[in-house]
């Protein structure tokens, strides 16, 4: 589990730089390019008032070395309309019809071949391809393509949409993207955009001849966490001439590094308190039925496989409405485990009463026999579940903190378990009939409970809670026959360190180690982290056995 | 449980001398059979079923060291393969050295895996493993020190019940995790293997593959012997008394914390041994060994067999291992299934295994005896000691 767990930061981690990463690539690409090409530009004379249609009708004709003049054209005449075009001519979909010379776009629909006029706006009747011929494109105009629609982008109606314009802008600063920046400087009313406009302004001037320009821009750029911003100012540190403008990039640069850290340790601690949220959802079940009865019941992690289960197949049940099968799957999964559960406890455990060794060999058992059971009924391979829509997606707080939603949701979504198990077993007849057995379970049988009945209802509340944990756990993990496995040791490493039936050392407990874990595995490796838990916790019950928070008085003998 | 206990205790002086006696004559016909039968003859017993019953026998000293701390003395270790799988790994190590330089690679001082992670030298852990006593010392030490600390700490802080379970537990999983570890010096997740003789002789050769099932075979009855010694002295009784009713035992005078500590130790060195005879025998050791499931799969064999008797856990080490080799073989889906309701079977209708099974048909023939069926109360008496969690 730890390991999919740094999987999955892995993946996170490098997804997030190859989208810095991707665009400085192309403008290296484009680069060269652009300087031995564009040269000839100057000397090409404009010398009558062009329109759109010619400029397009020369764009079927020019030499690819010669299209970038008539694209900056376009860009200026054509302006937002054309923003479709220039997005399409980036996707390689732009073509034009052979006999007509009209620009046309292309899009296939259901494996038909569909064009439309970039101008008329209307689909073509009955075009091949062959009386087609595309539009060339190459890297140096790509990154021209890029830069162009983002400087059209930066007009968008939408707040987000400039925001992420002017960010794709930073990057690679022409002077065409400048004169727009500082043109639409003024109109803009979004504070976000408004600052990453100044960054962008400031990383501009910060080329500037003037020192005292060049410090202006230092102490703008040093208030943004933008990668570009960073990597601006440890250049001007190495290059610049003014001793203050240097010193004031080293401070801004120091700030930066420190802000960036911050974050770091926020998004590591996330990642942990995810963690956390896990093993609580899988430890508290256990945690319930360990408590009450001392029982450990070892099938507990299958119960959590099985919750898992339902939601793959209620997914399958209903695979057109997958955005509502969550509601389906949670209730379905408490029912599903909690039977089993009551099946568990009326069939096995009832007869193994005051023999927790032998219990625990019996649910062993159990465990094997449900884990060859789904191995036979749905194949050992490991099954994908889709998440809905909702869940997927990331919150982007700042340019290096984005939490994912899924995780975001499954801590919520735990903690909300707790505090309603918590309500059960505080408010509830049902809670005072458990607690009244953990305590004293004879005396609670002389007073007239029926301690047998509490039994199945808490082993079946505990399982249930498992199933629970296992829809959580099918939106983070491939579902598999192994799954309860990777779960069962860690969960009771958190209901051993959180001390036997209670509940809010199990929270403690889940949320520490989870965080614990994740803060070693920097620093040794995941294996070695989750072996130095592990070696921790059994130090830790050799200072205290019975856990962080002990069950105090009679109770606990 | 208290009848179990009873139970073993009046029939501590179970049938070890014929048993041992019929795993003598076994062991030497089936040597024969391999050594001196033409294979063509019905006595012949070929050399794969020689290799089977040594790994078997491996399997009974192992449940043999389970036996002796979950029986006697309550301790349910559910990592008792931790110990099998070390005292293995120093077995395979010294081994791998005798490979020297007919190895793939052909380096006459790494082990391959070493070579293909491009390491230049031989690790401090590595040194000294290419002499037999070297090894063997090790064999014995590894394990019986990791016993002997995590006894030391866990039964000095009374950690006991099903929270000791899980903390053997957990200590097998850290070294499943470890030893996958490349970094470790192990050879990571394919572990040590390719072995091409032991002492000088060939590992392959009919000879070997004899004399390591003998060898097993006789230790399997030495250490019978020394442990059914060792359980019936004085330090025995204090033993069984301290599963009954620790806090008794304490109250008594003894400390309780260093028998236990002393028999795991020893309950340790039995697996470690056990582990150094079944490499040479399967010629892999590799971390899954490590794995929880094969440490509470020992335990079962102990349950089948009958807890307590020494005797039961051979028995039962044989008998489910040898009906695993089966059922493999006709449904390899179904084991898993017959596994698991054994588990459940054996702990709802067997609590005492199959000596026990075997002792209550003894008792119906004989109804004079009727010392077994001891009194209730005095039962009832102990519980309160017993309910401070080792039962």
């Amino acid at each position: 589990m730890r390991r999919l767990f740094a999987i999955l930061c892995c993946y996170v981690a490098t997804s997030l730089t190859s989208v810095h990463a991707d665009e400085p690539m192309t403008t290296v690409d484009a680069d060269p390019a652009t300087l031995t090409t564009v040269s000839p530009l100057p000397s090409d004379p404009v010398a009558e008032p062009v329109s759109v249609e010619t400029l397009l009708q020369s764009l079927t004709e020019v030499k690819l070395s010669k299209a970038l003049p008539v694209l900056k054209q376009l860009e200026s005449l054509g302006g937002v309309a054309l923003l479709p075009m220039f997005k399409g001519m980036l996707e390689g979909d732009l073509y034009f019809v052979k006999s007509s010379k009209e620009v046309v776009m292309i899009s296939t629909i259901k494996g038909e071949l569909t064009a439309q006029g970039v101008l008329s706006k209307q689909p073509l009747p009955g075009v091949s391809k062959n009386q087609l011929k595309k539009i060339r494109v190459n890297n140096k105009l790509r990154g021209f393509l890029r830069q162009a629609i983002a400087r059209l982008q930066i007009s968008h109606p939408d707040a987000s949409k400039r925001l992420a314009a002017v960010q794709a802008l930073l990057t690679h600063l022409s002077d065409e993207t400048i004169a727009t920046l500082e043109r639409v400087r003024p109109q803009e009313q979004d504070e976000d955009v408004q600052a990453m406009i100044d960054l962008a302004l400031a990383l501009h001037q910060s080329d500037s001849a003037d020192p005292a320009v060049r410090l202006a821009a230092v102490y703008v750029m040093a208030d943004s966490l933008e990668s570009d911003a960073r990597n601006k100012l440890v250049k001007i540190i190495g290059h610049d001439t003014d001793p203050k403008v240097k010193a004031a990039a080293t401070k801004a640069l120091k700030q930066i590094n420190e802000e960036i850290e911050f974050y770091g340790f926020i998004d590591q601690l996330f990642f942990g308190l995810s963690l956390g949220s896990v093993l609580l959802l899988a430890a508290i079940g256990l945690a319930i039925t360990f408590g009450v009865m001392g029982v450990i019941n070892m099938a507990h992690g299958e119960m959590i496989m099985l919750g898992a289960y339902t939601t793959y197949v209620v997914q399958l049940m209903m695979p057109n409405s997958i955005e509502y099968s969550l509601w389906v799957a949670i209730p379905l999964a408490f029912v599903v485990s909690g039977l089993v559960g009551v099946l568990i406890e009326r069939g096995v455990i009832r007869h193994l009463h005051g023999r927790p060794l032998e219990t625990l060999l019996a649910t062993f058992g159990i465990s094997l026999i449900l884990q060859q059971l789904v191995r036979s009924v749905f194949s050992p391979l490991n099954r994908q579940v889709a998440s809905p829509e909702w869940m997927s997606g990331t919150l982007d707080i700042n340019p290096i903190l984005s939490l994912t939603l899924n995780r975001l949701y499954i801590l919520a979504f735990a903690l909300l378990v707790f505090g309603l198990l918590l309500l059960i077993l505080r408010k509830t007849s049902l809670g005072l009939n458990v607690r009244a057995v953990s305590q004293n379970r004879d005396m609670a049988k002389a007073m007239g409970i029926r301690t047998d009945w509490v039994d199945a209802m808490t082993f079946g509340l505990g399982s249930g809670i498992a199933g629970i944990a296992g829809v959580a756990l099918s939106q983070l993990t491939n579902v598999g026959p192994n799954l309860g496995q990777a779960y069962i040791i860690d969960s009771f490493m958190v209901v051993v360190f959180g001390g036997v039936g209670n509940l809010w050392g199990t929270l403690v407990a889940a949320f520490s180690l989870g965080v614990a874990n994740k803060f070693l595995e920097p620093v040794t490796g995941a294996v070695l982290a989750s072996i130095f838990v592990l070696i921790f916790i059994i130090l830790f019950i050799q200072k205290r056995p019975k856990g962080l928070f002990p069950q105090k008085g009679r109770a606990a003998e | 449980m208290n009848q179990l206990m009873r139970f073993s205790r009046l029939h501590g002086d179970s049938k070890v001398a014929p048993f041992v006696a019929i795993l003598v004559v076994l062991t030497l016909l089936a040597s024969m059979g391999n050594l001196l039968m033409p294979e063509d003859s019905a006595f012949y017993v070929s050399t794969y079923t020689i290799t089977l019953l040594g790994k078997y026998l491996c399997y009974a000293m192992l449940a043999l060291a389970v036996d002796v701390i979950w029986g006697y003395c309550g301790i349910l270790s559910l990592g008792h393969g931790a110990f099998f799988a070390l005292g293995g790994y120093a077995m395979g190590m010294y081994l791998m050295r005798q490979i020297g330089d007919r190895g793939v690679y052909g380096n006459p001082e790494l082990p391959d895996f070493m070579v293909f992670l491009n390491w230049t030298e031989l690790p401090w852990f590595w040194q000294g493993m290419d002499q037999f006593w070297f090894a063997m010392l090790m064999v014995l030490l590894v394990p019986g020190i990791l016993a002997f600390i995590f006894g030391w700490l866990a039964f000095r802080s009374r950690v006991t019940g099903v929270y000791l379970s899980i903390m053997t537990q957990a200590l097998t999983y850290a070294l499943l995790l470890a030893f996958f570890r490349n970094e470790m010096g192990f050879g990571g997740n394919n572990g040590l293997t390719d072995f091409k003789d032991i002492l000088g002789f060939d590992l392959q050769a009919d000879t070997t593959r004899v004399t390591l099932f003998a060898i097993t075979a006789l230790l399997l009855a030495v250490i019978l012997v020394i442990s059914h010694k060792i359980l019936q002295s004085r330090m025995g009784k204090v033993i069984v008394a301290i599963r009954d009713g620790e806090s008794r035992a304490r109250f008594i005078g003894y400390r309780t914390e260093r028998f236990k500590v002393w028999l795991f130790v020893y309950s340790a060195l039995i697996a470690g041994i056990a582990g150094a005879l079944y490499v040479p025998q399967v010629g892999i050791i590799n971390p899954g060994e490590f794995s929880p499931l094969n440490s509470i799969e020992m335990v079962i064999w102990v349950a089948v067999g009958g807890r307590g008797t020494l005797i039961g856990a051979i028995v039962g080490a044989l008998l489910v291992n040898f009906a695993k080799t089966k059922f493999t073989a006709i449904m390899p889906d179904g084991w898993l299934f017959a596994l698991g309701a054994l588990f459940v079977f054996v702990t709802l209708y067997l609590p005492q295994g199959l000596m026990g099974l075997y002792k209550k048909m003894m008792d119906k023939r004989r109804p004079d005896n009727s010392d077994s069926h001891g009194s209730d109360t005095e039962g009832k008496n102990a519980e309160p000691a017993v309910k401070g969690g080792n039962v």
